[in-house]
């Protein structure tokens, strides 16, 4: 059994009131939840103030580079796929920097679960626009307000088949840590969009405005089904719905090579000399 | 070392989508089998169907190591390869065309391989008829058109064994004056026909590497497919990834996890794979990156050579680390050293270049099977039962290198970051503990130093002319060298298959023996030679370059040289 203790606690980088504080405690409790050995974990991040989670708890962790924690998970996890891993990282290092490993991990449905700080807002940089800045947003750097239209994750997933598509709110803890749970949980890619103020850069999105805006999914929603899930996923900002957002079976990257090589890539394999000459057979 | 015209270059001239690959691979295989030397080169255009593409193959007794710039036997399936090799023919060589082409000038034989072949046979007819012009022993040939259908529909090679026989009749009675090759003995030791790039993904193998990633791009990319098809026998997981910047990021976590990785790609993609060989560097992650280089800038000549990207593969990289960057002469260096590479990369927990071209890529040649360096396994650390609570990933140490764990092989908690950081892994902005990790880095130099390989030399001591290469310009410049020797002329040649880190000592004073030192590159800026100054205040003010897309051979040189001369 592991217990909160087992995964620390540490000095943070954050502004006091920062959303990053609950999504911490709601990842150490997750980890908890589902039973899991700090060693058993490695988290990815790449960088940005919600990058810099990990290093706030107890796991092995590979702090990379803006926008490339996903292609770095992926690598980990089919090096070792016993490890438990969990890409973390803010909007703008998942959905601006590293768009395309976003669309491309959701392809590929390997098993990683990735937890998106979403704030709307590039923090670590001090206030300019993220991917899912609302049109309009006034910054220093979009002095004339935003004027591209804010990426949707949530939608983008559930119409590419994500496996596991959740919507949470750093302000909802205990649902918060309940999603991550069953991201975690679930074979094959999981996607968890966390709304979360930031105190510093985002004037619009603040607590209280989510507190009024974010709706729980009632029980009776079914996740399952595409087509209502992506009306959900689309509602508009005035309703905006928190919870598992969709979810299927698709079989996982994992599951489709079964009988490939993968539960042998790392270790202390010994070289096998025998198979080496059957490889250079083909060239004689 | 091959005697001037000793040997015999073969060209099968067509269009993309002939099979003129095919004809020229089981030429290949058969002279191998005979026991002759090869060296292939491919030059083809960057589409799918059409244009004009060549498959030149050089064989002889002796070993050779260079293409040459004149053909003997021309096999033509189209008419562009007339007028495009019909001046560079030997004054008996010998154009071998379809009947409906024309041979112009040219002293040819015309085939009705319509009649011989029908239609899908043409490429076991035009093997057939060049192995009978080559004197090639007939049963030899017969038995390897049977190895290569054998898996084949039994109709289908009962098929291609008939169009052998009425092939082969039927140049037996047109017998057309060709001097065929003097005769080899296929007694000798069994050889591996394989070119550069098949090598690099065998020497990664045999290294023990257990991942690769890579996005497609020519020549890199039968690097990949290599060892794609070797993967499932190997134990090897691999993926073809979004873009170049994932390939070395996938590369990157897999590594970390104890999977050594194999990453291939050219100049344009290792462009985008900059920032990842700094991270490499920035949390000491072991990385292999086979470039092999096609001309740029930019999309540049897809499927021509060059070795333009040096200085780039050197300089990649924000920020200072140290590396190591290894350049194949020949196919057996590109074994050899791509499984060097993986042990200096292991060793020195960063980033190390196997830098090779598509000349080199696509070349064809018969190498005796390769002797593995028995290495010890290349994960060493994975368990470290004496390691303290909590360990330190980058524990400052003598040497710059710290214990290396595997996260989830044990219960301590590995921690690697790309921010500067502490000897726990944790981002800091301390900036004493910076200087600290930056001095640590820098270190393992002292390493990659005293595992170099140093230049190789060939030749006569104390030469009257040296010439100094790199890489894949390795056999025509010593080719080059051997021709141009006369009992009062003494020619060396100095090849350096490592180009960084460089250790003047090793070669300064074979340089400093030698009257005229003129560096050869196929690049047009010399960079190489730029590098020797750089390191050693050595100025190579003759320099040979090459960069029309082509290889360097041993008649360019040899000419480029004589107008050095006489400028001299
Ligand atoms: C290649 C690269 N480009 C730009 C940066 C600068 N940069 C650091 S963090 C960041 C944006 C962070 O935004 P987000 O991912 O939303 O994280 P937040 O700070 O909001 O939590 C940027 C642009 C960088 N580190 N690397
Ligand atoms: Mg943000």
């Amino acid at each position: 059994m592991s217990t909160l203790k087992d995964y620390g606690s540490f000095e943070t980088a954050w502004c006091p009131g920062c959303g990053n504080f609950s999504i911490l405690k709601a990842v150490k409790q997750a980890l908890v939840q589902c039973n899991l050995a700090p060693h058993d974990v490695l988290f990815v991040s790449g960088i940005g103030q919600a990058a810099k989670a990990p290093h706030y708890l107890h796991a092995n962790v590979f702090n990379g580079l803006h926008g490339r924690s996903l292609p770095v998970a992926t690598g980990a996890k089919l090096a070792n796929p016993h490890l438990t891993v969990i890409a973390e990282s803010g909007d703008g290092c998942n959905y601006g920097e590293g768009g395309n490993h976003f669309l491309a991990a959701i392809r590929r449905n390997i098993d990683i679960t990735l937890l998106v700080h979403d704030n709307r807002v590039y923090g670590l940089t001090k206030g300019q626009a993220s991917p899912t800045s609302p049109e309009g947003f006034v910054s220093k750097a979009q002095p004339d307000g935003n004027p591209s239209l804010p990426f949707n994750p949530v939608a983008v997933a559930t119409v590419m088949q994500a496996g596991f598509v959740a919507r949470g709110f750093a302000g909802e803890m205990a649902h918060l840590t309940d999603l991550i749970c069953q991201a975690i949980a679930h074979k094959g890619f999981s996607l968890v969009d966390i709304l979360q103020p930031c105190v510093s850069f985002n004037r619009l999105n603040t607590f209280s405005w989510y507190q009024e805006h974010c709706r729980k999914l009632e029980n009776s929603y079914d996740p399952t089904n595409q087509r209502g899930a992506l009306d959900v996923a689309m509602m508009d900002e005035n309703r905006l719905p928190i919870g598992v957002i969709y979810r299927n079976k698709r079989p996982s990257f994992k599951e489709k090579a079964e009988g490939s090589s993968s539960e042998r890539a790392f270790g202390l394999q010994p070289f096998n000399q025998a198979l080496f000459e059957e490889v250079l057979a083909h060239y004689y | 070392m091959v005697k001037r015209n000793s040997s015999k270059t073969i060209c099968i001239g067509g269009e993309a989508g002939q099979g003129l690959v095919t004809i020229g691979q089981l030429l290949c295989k058969a002279l191998v089998r005979s026991g002759y030397h090869i060296v292939i080169t491919q030059s083809y255009q960057s589409r799918i169907r059409g244009g004009h593409n060549d498959f030149f193959i050089r064989t002889s007794v002796d070993p050779v190591a260079a293409p040459s710039k004149t053909t003997d036997l021309l096999i033509a399936l189209d008419q562009a390869s007339i007028s495009e090799h019909g001046h560079l023919m030997n004054r008996d060589g010998l154009v071998v065309l379809d009947a409906i082409l024309d041979p112009e000038t040219h002293h040819a034989l015309k085939v009705p391989f319509k009649d011989l072949a029908g239609d899908g046979f043409l490429n076991i007819a035009a093997l057939t008829i060049a192995g009978a012009l080559l004197g090639l022993n007939e049963s030899l040939i017969q038995k390897l058109i049977s190895d290569t259908f054998h898996k084949k529909d039994k109709a289908i090679l009962e098929e291609n064994l008939l169009v052998f026989e009425k092939a082969l009749k039927w140049v037996r009675e047109a017998a057309p004056a060709f001097e065929g090759l003097p005769p080899a003995s296929p007694k000798g030791p069994r050889r591996l026909m394989l070119n550069g790039n098949e090598a690099i993904a065998l020497g990664a193998i045999a290294a023990g590497v257990r991942s690769g990633f890579f996005y497609p791009m020519t020549p890199a990319t039968s690097i990949m497919l290599t060892f794609i098809k070797h993967a499932r026998t190997m134990g090897i997981v691999f993926e073809q990834a979004e873009d170049e910047i994932a390939a070395v990021n996938m590369a990157i976590g897999a590594s970390f996890c104890g999977a050594p990785s194999l990453v291939a790609t050219s100049g344009g993609g290792f462009a985008l794979m900059a920032e990842g060989i700094s991270l490499a560097a920035m949390t000491e992650t072991p990385l292999v990156i086979a470039v092999a280089q096609r001309p740029g800038p930019a999309t540049g000549l897809p499927t021509r050579t060059e070795q333009g990207d040096l200085l780039f593969v050197l300089h990649s990289g924000h920020g200072e680390f140290p590396r190591a960057i290894f350049a194949p002469g020949d196919v057996e260096e590109c074994f050899s050293l791509t499984q060097k590479a993986f042990e200096i990369s292991e060793k020195s927990q960063g980033p190390a270049f196997v830098l090779t071209d598509q000349f080199l890529a696509d070349s064809y040649r018969a190498v005796l099977p390769f002797d593995r360096i028995d290495t010890k396994p290349l994960q060493s650390v994975a368990h470290a039962p004496d390691t303290k609570t909590p360990y330190q990933r980058y524990a400052l140490t003598p040497d710059g290198l710290s214990p290396r764990l595997y996260p989830g092989m044990s219960h301590h908690l590995v921690i690697a970051d790309s921010d500067e950081h502490t000897e726990d892994g944790h981002i800091t902005e301390d900036l004493s503990i910076r200087k600290k990790m930056v001095e640590k880095r820098l270190k393992k130099t002292a390493l990659l130093l005293s595992e170099r390989i140093p230049p190789s030399f060939t030749g006569d001591s104390h030469p009257h002319v040296l010439f100094i290469c790199w890489g894949s310009a390795k056999g025509a410049v010593e080719e080059a060298a051997e021709r141009l020797r006369t009992p009062s002329l003494r020619t060396a040649t100095l090849h350096f298959s490592q180009v960084w880190p460089l250790a003047p000592d090793d070669f300064l004073p074979v340089i400093q023996s030698a009257g005229v030192v003129v560096s050869v590159e196929g690049n047009a800026t010399g960079q190489f030679a730029g590098i020797l100054q750089r390191e050693t205040g050595l100025r190579l003010e003759k320099q040979i370059t090459r960069y029309d897309g082509l290889p360097l051979t041993p008649s360019y040189i040899l000419s480029a040289f004589e107008k050095i001369d006489e400028g001299h």
